[in-house]
């Protein structure tokens, strides 16, 4: 098929870099992220998270303004960052760059070096963690930024002269990536399962995902501890999720060339054949069979399998979003019978067509269309020919979804037109079961809405 | 802090502002908390409706949890946001374009299948770093080609982001020559986040680049005895379609509004109006001002927040026209409206009566809202505005004395000459005079503060912290504000409102509105659900403990 490969872009499938930065900051406990640049951006993104999670996200910034843009916005970030401590007393402040200091060239690292400096020279309390990272949103998307935010806490939190909490027993280091609260929370049920003991970075199943209170906290409860952060060394093993970053610098790659901490790099656990990788490095790394729980699990996953078939069964599925979760989603798609037809994503890693193959060998007798770079207008312009069935990603395919009359099963990020985007499960053999039941009930919605007569035995 | 308060009254009684007001000030580092007390003001209205000096439209202090957006945002985002036939370009990086994507809930009606809509869209350059080395102009005019091929709309505006000043790309030498190109209006906004101290520098951007490049294009004469545009209202939730179908009820012809519900023509041929009536002061009083100067349209200060202020509206507009058909049709419409209006009022009334109200919120919000809450009986006992200047606090009287700093100096004042073909009067100077002996009011607004109690609290560009320290010594029954506060003020046992997106909710404006707004605010004033916080063996802890000894 031919489609126009366009300059402009139409109806983004991605977001910028600080986004993914605040939001892995927002993952440790009694972090403030703090946007380096306009204070548009700080409010942007905070709208942005809260119409997802429906829970406060605080972002400061350094408000730049015009003079600032001219002169290096130095100045500010140091008093931004004083009035925060004093403030917030913020245990940890993550500060991001924004393409407005990426362009001026502000040299973030340089200005809180000096910070430091200056505070020790007032003879003030001690200083809270501060963490930097460059996110110039004119490269890469909120994955990459999430991404280098989680490396940059651990490269510059986990050093060989840092103090870590000693951590009792056996644990593992568990990089996840950005999933869900509810993903998070399962994660750690079953690592604990086998006994294990974790330092989750980030961790957001409570800092964006908490509790009524009667008292609000101005920092949430929850989220990595900096001190087993800095003992994150000490782990028998990390495990980081994403078959792009395989190979590339990340934390976990910190890890293994500081610490020689053993580094296992595995998909995204979605689906039953990626999360059988999961558990099987799992049984690893404890040296324990799988528990009886989470076998049943896996048993009832595969039964509806069987059960669900003859609804699924050769529908056609567009799935996008951010790479690694279309790869993961891929995976299950073709292992239940749908037939992925495109796997679009606004991320560029390269990487998206050989680990779609990757994973979903033997399963299917034709790759699917793999587009990294895309948007939603091409994304719809591949459409056409394609006679997709459903569309598996965020709330931001609903146009199209609504032009093609196919469903839409909303997961990952953003979703700001359902209730509950933080609670979706993905992860697991019980976010599987809850994805393949979500796919299910879709088509047979349709195909009950679409019946003139309206039968209510299906 | 949970509901089942005491009575409301005697607990705000119970507050002093002055010490609530060092409070909060002493927290600060002493230049941030001068800054500040310039910020925090008592109110204080004496006979002649003077009020106290607001510092406004201050730059934020950083750090601080702000509320504040930029320019693009209040440019790109609210004033041209809402129309729905002009291709919104955003100039750089992906993500501004992405974040004012339909977020503010803005909505609109094509008037058929064939009428375009581009509200629903999200167009953007999607700078890259080769971009930001060599320059972005060639990838914009090839954008602008792209979408003119693909959508072959009216007109498309370029709204720049922060890098885009900063590598020095021309937007406007772009907008003329791609203008020429393709023969369909284009032109550029130079609305870099970091202009201002606000999303208000980015409402004046919006304004003169309305005013230079769209208005005035279409010289046909409207329809209609009574025209008027609407200007300031963004209909947000369907106000504008509320007000619509009042106006049409009451023989009122509406040109245009800036900008909700909008198209491109309306904008063109907005000048045939005869009277420019103006809701939110703040981010279109200078489109107003400045078609009073070019082509002799006087404008009034109206607000349809409110039943009261919607009928109090109605008769203004028809006063002007000096019609006595007109104003019976008003009153007819107003009467007919009232009667279901007034039941729900009384009923709800019965309900809300005596609780309070906090609003926080954009540049005429906070004042337009405390009308409705009024009409229930809630009072409101401290406000303030996000992004608002000091004529919105004190109104139009102090402009002579407000004193231009850097930043807005930085924002260019168009200077406008009449018209010398399309200069008309709309009004002679005996038909003004006679006008104003009766009272009526030409280019006037009061701004909040003189409508507000003396003793409430006034706070511009408060801060996470602050509204904090106010929810906990006021205990109001509701907050009001935008989605980023509101989660934190929930968590806090407040139930909160958003007044910027009104949550899933609207439309509030006009009759309907009100009606709407009123059993909105009953309902989360009234509920329930803060006394389920506790568990059972929570409550009562001996209770449990009985159970288990025994």
């Amino acid at each position: 098929m031919a489609t126009m490969d366009y300059v402009s872009t139409t109806n983004a499938c991605k977001l910028c870099k600080p986004l993914g930065a605040c939001l892995a900051f927002r993952g440790i406990e009694g972090a403030v992220p703090m946007l380096h640049g306009s204070q548009g951006c700080a409010t942007y993104m905070r709208r942005y998270i809260i119409s997802h999670f429906r829970e406060p996200m605080d972002i400061a910034s350094s408000s730049l303004g015009e003079k600032h843009a001219v002169f290096g916005g130095g100045p500010n970030l140091k008093q931004g960052l004083k009035n925060l401590i004093t403030k917030f007393g913020a245990g940890m402040i993550g500060v991001a760059s924004t393409c407005l200091t990426e362009t001026i060239g502000d040299d973030v690292p340089m200005i809180i070096r000096e910070f430091r400096k200056e505070m020790e020279a007032e003879g003030g309390p001690g200083l809270p963690a501060l963490v930097s990272v460059s996110t110039p949103s004119y490269s890469g998307t909120h994955m990459e930024g999430f991404h280098s935010a989680v490396r940059a806490v651990v490269d510059q939190l986990c050093t060989p002269d840092s103090v870590g909490e000693e951590l009792a027993g056996k644990f593992v280091n568990l990089l996840p990536g950005f999933l869900s609260p509810a993903d998070l929370r399962h994660l750690k049920e079953i690592v604990e399962d086998f006994g294990l003991g974790w330092v989750m970075l980030p961790d957001i199943s409570e800092t964006l995902d908490g509790p009524a209170l009667e008292d609000y906290e101005k920092i949430p409860a929850g989220g990595t501890p900096i001190s087993a952060i800095k003992g994150m060394g000490q782990g028998a093993a990390t495990l980081e999720f994403g078959h792009t970053l395989e190979g590339g610098p990340t934390a976990g790659r910190i890890l293994f060339e500081r610490f020689g901490v053993p580094l296992h790099q595995s998909g995204v656990p979605i689906g039953l054949r990626e999360t059988d990788a999961f558990f099987q490095a799992l049984e690893k790394f404890s040296g324990r069979a799988t528990p009886k729980k989470h076998e049943l699990e896996r048993g009832r996953l595969v039964d509806s399998y069987v059960d669900g078939h003859k609804y699924l069964f050769g529908k056609r599925a567009v799935v996008y979003g951010e790479e690694d979760l279309v790869i993961g989603l891929t995976a299950f798609l073709a292992e239940i019978g749908v037939k992925p037809v495109l796997c679009a994503s606004g991320g560029r890693s390269g990487k998206m067509s050989s680990c779609i193959e990757r994973v979903t060998a033997g399963l299917l007798e034709t790759v699917p269309r793999v587009e990294e770079g895309a948007d939603f207008q091409k994304i719809e312009d591949l459409c056409e020919g394609l006679a997709p069935d459903l569309l598996v990603g965020h709330s931001k395919g609903y146009r199209l979804s609504k032009k093609l009359g196919a469903p839409l099963v909303r997961v990952g990020f953003p979703i700001h037109d359902r209730f509950g985007g933080q609670r979706v499960l993905h992860a697991g053999y019980r976010g599987a079961q809850m994805l393949f039941d979500s796919l299910v009930n879709a088509i047979l919605e349709k195909t009950q809405e679409e019946s003139p007569i309206g039968y209510g035995y299906m | 802090m949970v509901a089942n308060k005491t009575n409301p009254a005697t607990e705000i009684d119970s507050v002093d502002p002055n010490e609530l007001k060092a409070e909060l000030v002493a927290k600060y580092p002493t230049k941030v908390g001068r800054k500040r007390a310039k910020q925090i003001v008592i109110n204080r209205v004496d006979e002649c409706g003077e009020v106290p000096e607001m510092g406004a439209n201050a730059r934020t202090i950083p750090g601080i949890i702000t509320q504040r957006g930029c320019s693009y945002a209040g440019c790109k985002g609210v004033v041209l946001g809402p129309t729905r036939d002009i291709i919104n370009l955003t100039h750089g990086p992906i993500g501004c374009g992405f974040y004012s994507w339909l977020t503010r809930r803005n909505q609109t009606r094509p008037d058929g299948p064939e009428d375009a809509n581009f509200m629903t869209y999200c167009f953007s350059t999607d700078l890259q770093d080769e971009d930001i080395v060599f320059g972005g102009e060639k990838k914009l005019r090839q954008a602008i080609r792209e979408l003119y091929e693909n959508f072959k709309p009216k007109a498309i505006g370029i709204f720049s982001t922060c890098p885009v000043g900063l590598i020095g790309d021309d937007v406007h030498a772009v907008a003329r020559e791609m203008k020429e190109e393709l023969g369909i209006n284009i032109f550029g906004f130079s609305c870099e986040g970091y202009k201002g101290v606000s999303q208000s520098a980015g409402h004046h951007i919006a304004n003169n680049g309305l005013f230079n490049h769209v208005v005035g294009l279409d010289n046909t004469p409207k329809e209609g005895k009574f025209k008027i545009n609407l200007l300031g209202e963004y209909n947000i939730g369907g106000d504008a379609f509320e007000i619509e179908r009042i106006l049409e009820e009451a023989g009122i012809t509406l040109v245009t509004t800036f900008s909700g519900n909008s198209t491109y023509d309306k904008f063109a041929n907005s000048h045939m109006a005869d009277l420019n009536t103006v809701m939110c002061h703040r981010s279109i009083n200078y489109v107003a001002e400045m078609m009073e100067k070019k082509y002799g349209i006087p404008w009034i200060k109206v607000n349809f927040i409110g039943a009261a202020s919607t009928a109090k509206t109605l008769r203004k507009i028809a006063n002007y026209f000096e019609d006595e058909e007109l104003i019976e049709r008003v009153e007819k419409t107003i009467a007919e409206e009232m009667v279901e209006v007034e039941k729900v009022r009384l009923e709800v009334k019965s309900r809300c009566e005596g609780k309070t109200a906090m609003l926080f919120v954009g540049g005429s919000r906070a004042h337009h809202y405390q009308d409705l809450f009024a009409e229930i009986g809630m009072k409101t006992v401290a406000a303030g505005y996000e992004f608002a200047h000091r004529d919105d606090y004190e109104g139009r009287t102090v402009l002579p004395n407000i004193k231009v700093d850097a930043d807005s100096r930085n924002i260019e004042e168009l200077h406008v000459e009449p018209d010398p073909e399309r200069y008309s009067p709309r009004k002679s100077e005996e038909a003004l005079e006679r006008l104003k002996a009766k009272g009526f009011r030409f280019k006037d607004y009061d701004g909040m503060m003189p409508e507000m109690e003396s003793g409430t609290l006034i706070v511009d560009d408060i801060s996470q912290y602050e509204s904090e320290k106010l929810i906990e010594k006021y205990k109001p029954d509701i907050f009001c504000a935008g989605i980023k506060e509101k989660y934190a003020i929930q968590k806090k046992g407040v139930p909160m409102k958003q007044l910027h997106s009104y949550d899933s909710g609207g439309p509030y404006a006009g009759f309907k509105g009100a009606i709407n707004f009123w059993r909105e605010i009953d309902r989360m004033v009234n509920s329930k659900v803060w006394s389920y916080l506790k568990a059972p063996w929570q409550e009562s802890p001996e209770l449990t403990a009985t159970y288990a000894w025994e």
